[in-house]
């Protein structure tokens, strides 16, 4: 057997997406002009797929920041957290996520990934139980591949299913740990976390609660979901990325366990690699500030997400279940969301493609992500240009207009 | 489809020890699977079920959350990784079932 035959499978269906004669896994944004505009193929692109809910990338007073930091520090930490690359910054960044969330604790990652990979494979081991929701992201189902606890996936925001789980392990010994997102990351559906958690207290199960996409996004403070739904104090651990709202790369975790600084020998995400660099700690730490203080951003995000996905669904486009800072538009099948895809970037708007077997029930999508920065003019040109290439391509009825999304 | 179970002494013995026909169990596998079966091939209990059937990992895990349901067990992720054939998958089920 040759070295690639076990993905051959996924050869050919990478095959498929390529035959567009653009290789959606492999755009090379030439020069990134603002947080809503790049340069791709030598021409401008209207950017709706980059997951920078507040546009912080370039925000002024982030980018100074990470500027001075860069003078003042150099341009990395050439080493671990347990070694030499813990600054001053990094337990301040860690202290002020702590605060945000008014939680005891707080430990920051290199990324976002390495956080949850090594803080759910830390925290379930052997003769415990994982139960992850079955949509979980490829970080957690990464954990899962890593620790000795026993792995149980439950039907998607399901809270129904999870107990069942949990009532099937009656008095078995071990701890149930329970991993959920905040706003999953395909369709932009939150999950039913208040139910969820009745249910894990029900059953003295631990609750990680992953808010990747809901930083910012959801709770009168942008704490996420975790806010939003009353329950942060339930929550024992709270994961997130600076690479999303906060406009840069790392993952952090928050938690009031008392034995929490454990995790900083045990973790061998955090131990095992370079922390982050003096800049984007810079840039975080200021971002956060921004997060803080202009709450108007979260306002302006959801206002766009009330644009586009009302636009898109009074045009008959079928979308995920609920506004979200991003939205899923369903397309039948592969081959037509890569052709839409195409014709999209032809059309000079990037948005992500999602195709199976990388999405939840083999479904095919544009996955779209909202800006804060967006102005209304660039989302409505957006839905005419896609509600024109959904008529070309047969998604969308020509005449009568029929609105098949939308339910809330 | 066609439906091959094991000699039938090997099924009654199955069948007491769990309490859940093993005809019953492979018929229900089946009827999961049977969406994904390939051209006129029977499902019996030899399929590899990665391998003669259009089905992917996804879709796998997400038939064995179904018979998880049906069966009222849980089978953990780790333990489907080490199934391959629809006999095995039966095993683990009639197994699991024993122990409720």
């Amino acid at each position: 057997m040759g070295l690639f035959d076990r993905h051959a499978g996924l050869l050919e269906a990478y095959r498929d997406v390529r035959t567009t004669g653009y290789d959606p896994f492999q755009i090379r944004m030439e020069r990134v002009l603002s947080p809503t505009e790049a340069i791709i193929n030598g021409r401008k692109m209207l950017l709706v797929g980059t997951n920078n809910y507040f546009g912080l990338t370039f925000d002024p007073s982030c980018m100074e920041a990470a500027i001075e930091a860069i003078r003042a520090e150099g341009t990395g930490t050439t080493g671990s957290r347990i070694a030499n690359g813990s600054y001053s910054e990094h337990v301040a960044l860690e202290q002020e996520i702590a605060e945000f969330y008014g939680k005891k604790h707080c430990m920051v990652f290199t990324t976002g990934y390495q956080a949850n990979l090594g803080l759910i494979s830390t925290l379930a081991g052997e003769g415990d139980q994982l139960l992850i929701d079955a949509d979980s992201h490829a970080s957690i189902y990464d954990a899962c591949k890593m620790t000795q606890a026993e792995v149980v996936r439950f039907k998607h925001n399901d809270p129904s299913s999870l107990e069942a789980r949990l009532r099937r392990l009656g008095d078995r010994p071990g701890n149930r740990v329970v991993v959920l997102e905040g706003i999953y990351s395909m369709l932009g559906d939150s999950a039913p976390l208040r139910e969820f958690i009745d249910v894990c207290k029900k059953y003295g199960a631990y609750v990680i609660v992953d808010e990747a996409h809901s930083l910012g996004a959801l709770g009168d403070n942008g704490r996420g979901l975790c806010e939003s739904a009353g329950v942060l104090d339930d929550c024992h651990f709270i994961v997130g990325t600076f690479s999303k709202t906060l406009g840069a790369i790392g993952g952090y975790c928050v938690s009031n366990d008392p034995d929490f600084d454990i995790l900083r020998v045990t973790v061998r995400s955090y131990m095992f690699t370079a922390s982050l660099p003096p800049s984007i700690v810079a840039s975080v730490r200021q971002a956060l500030k921004v997060v803080k203080a202009r709450p108007e951003l979260r306002t302006q995000l959801w206002s766009n997400v009330a644009t586009l996905y009302e636009g898109l669904a009074a045009k008959g486009f079928k979308l995920g279940p609920e506004h979200g800072p991003v939205v899923g538009v369903h397309l039948p099948d592969r081959m037509t969301a890569i052709g839409f895809w195409r014709a999209m970037l032809d059309a000079g708007i990037y948005v992500n493609v999602a195709v199976p077997p990388a999405t939840p029930n083999g479904v095919s999508l544009l996955r779209c992500s909202v800006c804060a920065v967006h102005t209304k003019e660039q989302l409505e040109h957006m839905i005419e240009v896609m509600t024109g290439i959904g008529r070309q391509l047969g998604v969308l009825d020509d005449r009568t207009l029929r609105v098949v999304g939308g339910a809330r | 489809m066609i439906v091959e179970t094991d000699g039938m002494t090997d099924t009654l013995e199955r069948a007491r020890v769990s309490g859940q026909s093993r005809g019953e169990v492979i018929r229900e596998i089946c009827r999961h699977l049977v969406p994904f079966q390939t051209g006129e091939r029977p499902i019996t209990g030899d399929t590899v079920i990665a391998k003669d059937l259009t089905i992917d990992s996804l879709a796998i895990m997400d038939m064995v959350m179904e018979l998880e349901d049906h069966f009222d067990i849980s089978i953990p992720m780790n333990v489907v990784a080490e199934i391959h054939t629809v006999d095995q998958l039966a095993d683990t089920i009639q197994k699991l079932c024993a122990r409720r």
